[in-house]
């Protein structure tokens, strides 16, 4: 019962309703407007047909009277299928005609009647109904002239019968389709309600059930399926925040609490003391920085950032960051070179690619460095295994901002790993740094629309941060790309 | 922290850090307590005068009536945020110069706090000698030398209009970058200013390099104004940053 009533209160069913009752109220009124047609079609008929008589009768009358009348009468009303005739004295006494009893009173209105009626020669005592007209003759004497209405009330019944079946047809089919329409969309629905109730329940992984003929319904779910996913991608990106945060802060927490117990015990000097002191300091700025380097990622990640973003050339960055760190490179022993080639349009966060950027480009200088470093000082920052490359080019509908170095590398197997989210690298744990650079870089590629690759120069690195152009964002930043080589030149 | 830094500037140049930057009448809109009463001992330590609102309203109505050097204002505070206490003073025609703290410490935000009136940005958890460089910076008694053509620290010489540096007579060679970080230490000669500072004013990046860049830039640009020379005018403040002064005058 509670699954009828659900049925009932679908939608679909309800909406079937609205139909039934419109279409049963059309086929009534179109059933109507026949009945009331055809009958008076049928009246109209019998007007004439009785109207022509009655000339025809007083025709014969006023030529052979009275007795020539009552004879042509008789000799009609014998004739099968005949009309109604009575002619009375008078006195309202019968003299001719095939009407046995009639109604009291109808002779003595003149014009038409619908009366009820018996014929002489009826055998089943019944009364019928007629149409009659009734004339005065001269001297008193009454002509009537009829007939009879079987023939209508006939019509009338098959248009009838007709009504009720249709209607009934309409309303069997219509609550039978509704109620077949309502359950094929309440399952599809309750197997959805089903799924996100699992959802809900903290089943992330599960999707809606998608079918493949591409209905309304169909595109719900795909797109529902497809909001799933990204909180699912949302809500493992906070596990892991969390999982790092967990791992990235408490390590050097426990550092700093673990200095300043062994500060209060063993020191005994002001100088002692001021050394663990500037040790906790440094120890928080790291801290800080990891905190930062980590909501940083978050933001990203959850596409915060994108409310400030606007078009800038992605050559402009790369010369930005290569003269930011050229004198750190050199200063390191490294090469660091910048080519670009023309202009290269981005719709984003400058701040987030240039950072991206820097990030890789710290990498390379820190781990970049050839892997046999026997070659003394001065020769080392000419040799061609030094040299880190940055690069700003534009290739189909993207924008590749690469940084090459010639140092070790990252095995092909490990590359796939190192560019997911918040993956660090056994390697690099041990390495000095946050170890966060190319999660972030990642995260400002995905932000983008992106993606960080990572490849092999032979040796060495290529990470290079691909993100669409800006032409590709639509027809209005198309349209803006017109002044693009004025800004370039 | 801030102790240290103080020493350290005293030890570094000869002539006292108060006389340059003394008696800054600054506002404190903060409301929790204990950094509140930190900020204000801090300040009073270095020579300045620090008064203390600690909610927005308060802030608002002494910022109003006093007359300020600096407006240091956390973003989020009780009664009114902030934001919302700086772009009501705007409105009202008061210039005072305006610092915003906050947890709230991406790009974004910061974009937003500029906007809404404030003259700088410093997110939490900050140092000391960060925030105290960075008031001194935007005191309007120190807006001096902004507006010459022709700066000059001892004998070394910056000419901005035809971006001509020389030292004594002998004519200097810079690369844009390195006259645009001299021209910045110059316009705040004898002030204290932070890596950071130069980050987001010489190359306009707010993010915080995870390496010593700034040191290399500023040790190849010291290379080219005083090697060689007897006075040394750029000098490494331990702990906060850099200052060019003439260390004798």
């Amino acid at each position: 019962m509670t699954a009828f009533g659900k049925l009932v209160r679908t939608t679909a069913f309800r909406l079937t309703l609205v139909y039934l009752f419109l279409f049963a109220l059309f086929a009534a009124s179109l059933l109507g407007y026949f009945a009331w047609n055809t009958r008076r079609l049928i009246t109209e008929q019998i007007t004439t047909t009785v109207n022509a008589e009655i000339s025809e009768i007083n025709d014969i009358y006023s030529r052979r009277g009275l007795r020539g009348l009552v004879f042509t009468i008789g000799s009609r009303a014998l004739r099968p299928g005949a009309n109604l005739y009575l002619v009375t004295t008078p006195t309202g006494q019968a003299i001719g005609g095939n009407v046995g009893s009639l109604a009291p009173g109808v002779m003595g209105i003149s014009g038409w009647t619908e009366t009820a009626y018996r014929r002489l020669d009826d055998q089943d005592n019944m009364d019928h109904r007629a149409l009659v007209h009734v004339t005065e003759l001269s001297n008193g004497f009454r002509l009537l002239v009829g007939r009879d209405l079987e023939e209508r009330r006939r019509m009338f019944g098959i248009v009838a019968k007709a009504a009720q079946w249709s209607i009934l047809v309409v309303v069997v089919l219509g609550i039978g389709g509704g109620i077949f329409v309502a359950r094929r969309v309440l399952q599809r629905i309750d197997a959805m309600t089903g799924t996100t109730q699992r959802i809900m329940a903290g089943d992330l992984s599960g999707r809606l059930p998608v079918g493949r003929s591409g209905d309304e319904l169909d595109r719900l779910a795909e797109n529902l399926n497809a909001m799933l996913e990204r909180i699912e991608a949302l809500m493992m990106g906070l596990k892991e925040v969390s999982d790092n945060i967990a791992h990235d802060l408490k390590t050097p927490l426990t550092r700093l609490r673990n200095r300043a117990e062994e500060a209060l015990a063993r020191s005994s000097s002001e100088a002692d003391y001021r050394a663990a002191l500037e040790r906790t300091l440094e120890e928080s700025d790291g801290l800080i920085r990891t905190f930062n380097a980590l909501l940083m990622i978050a933001r990203a990640e959850s596409g915060q950032a994108r409310g400030n973003m606007d078009d800038f050339d992605a050559s402009d960055v790369a010369n930005g960051i290569y003269e930011l760190y050229e004198p750190l490179a050199e200063d390191d022993g490294m090469t660091l070179r910048v080519k670009t080639s023309g202009p290269a349009w981005l719709h984003g966060n400058r701040e987030l690619v240039s950072q991206a950027l820097a990030n890789l480009v710290e990498n390379a200088i820190k781990y970049g460095k050839p892997v046999t470093t026997v070659q003394p000082l001065g020769a080392g920052a000419a040799q061609g295994g030094k040299e880190i490359l940055i690069e700003a080019r534009r290739e189909g509908d993207q924008v590749l901002l690469s940084v090459t170095d010639h140092g070790p590398g990252i095995p092909e197997g490990d590359r796939k790993h190192a560019v997911e989210r918040f993956v660090r690298l056994e390697a690099s744990r041990t390495l000095p740094g946050s170890g966060l650079g190319l999660s972030l870089a990642s995260a400002v590629a995905t932000l983008h629309g992106g993606e960080l690759r990572l490849g092999d120069s032979r040796p060495g690195l290529v990470a290079t941060l691909a993100i669409p152009a800006r032409a590709g964002a639509g027809d209005r930043l198309a349209a803006q790309t017109q002044d693009v080589p004025q800004k370039a030149a | 922290m801030h102790e240290s830094v103080r020493r350290a500037m005293v030890t570094e140049s000869l002539n006292p850090v108060t006389s340059t930057n003394s008696n800054m009448r600054l506002l404190i809109i903060e409301d929790d307590r204990e950094s509140a009463d930190y900020l204000v001992k801090a300040f009073r330590e270095v020579g300045h005068v620090a008064d203390l609102a600690s909610d927005g309203e308060e802030g608002l109505a002494l910022a109003d009536n006093g007359d300020y050097d600096v407006l240091v204002i956390d973003r989020m505070l009780p009664k009114r945020d902030g934001l919302s206490l700086i772009g009501t003073l705007r409105e009202k025609g008061n210039r005072t110069p305006a610092l915003i703290l906050s947890a709230l410490g991406q790009v974004d935000d910061r974009i937003k706090g500029l906007r809404a009136g404030g003259d700088d940005y410093l997110p939490k958890p900050y140092s000391f000698a960060e925030l105290l460089a960075r008031v001194e910076v935007l005191s309007r008694r120190h807006s001096g030398p902004a507006e010459e053509t022709v700066y000059r620290v001892g004998d070394l010489e910056l000419d901005r209009l035809s971006h001509r540096v020389a030292r004594g007579k002998e004519e200097l060679t810079l690369q844009p970058r390195e006259f645009r970080l001299l021209e910045y230490l110059m316009k705040h000669a004898g002030q204290v200013v932070t890596r950071t500072m130069l980050l987001e004013n010489v190359w306009d990046y707010h993010f915080d390099p995870q390496t010593n860049v700034i040191d290399v830039h500023i040790s190849r640009l010291r290379s080219k104004i005083d090697k060689g020379f007897e006075r040394p005018l750029l000098h490494t403040i331990r702990g906060a940053g850099y200052m060019i002064r003439d260390g004798i005058r």
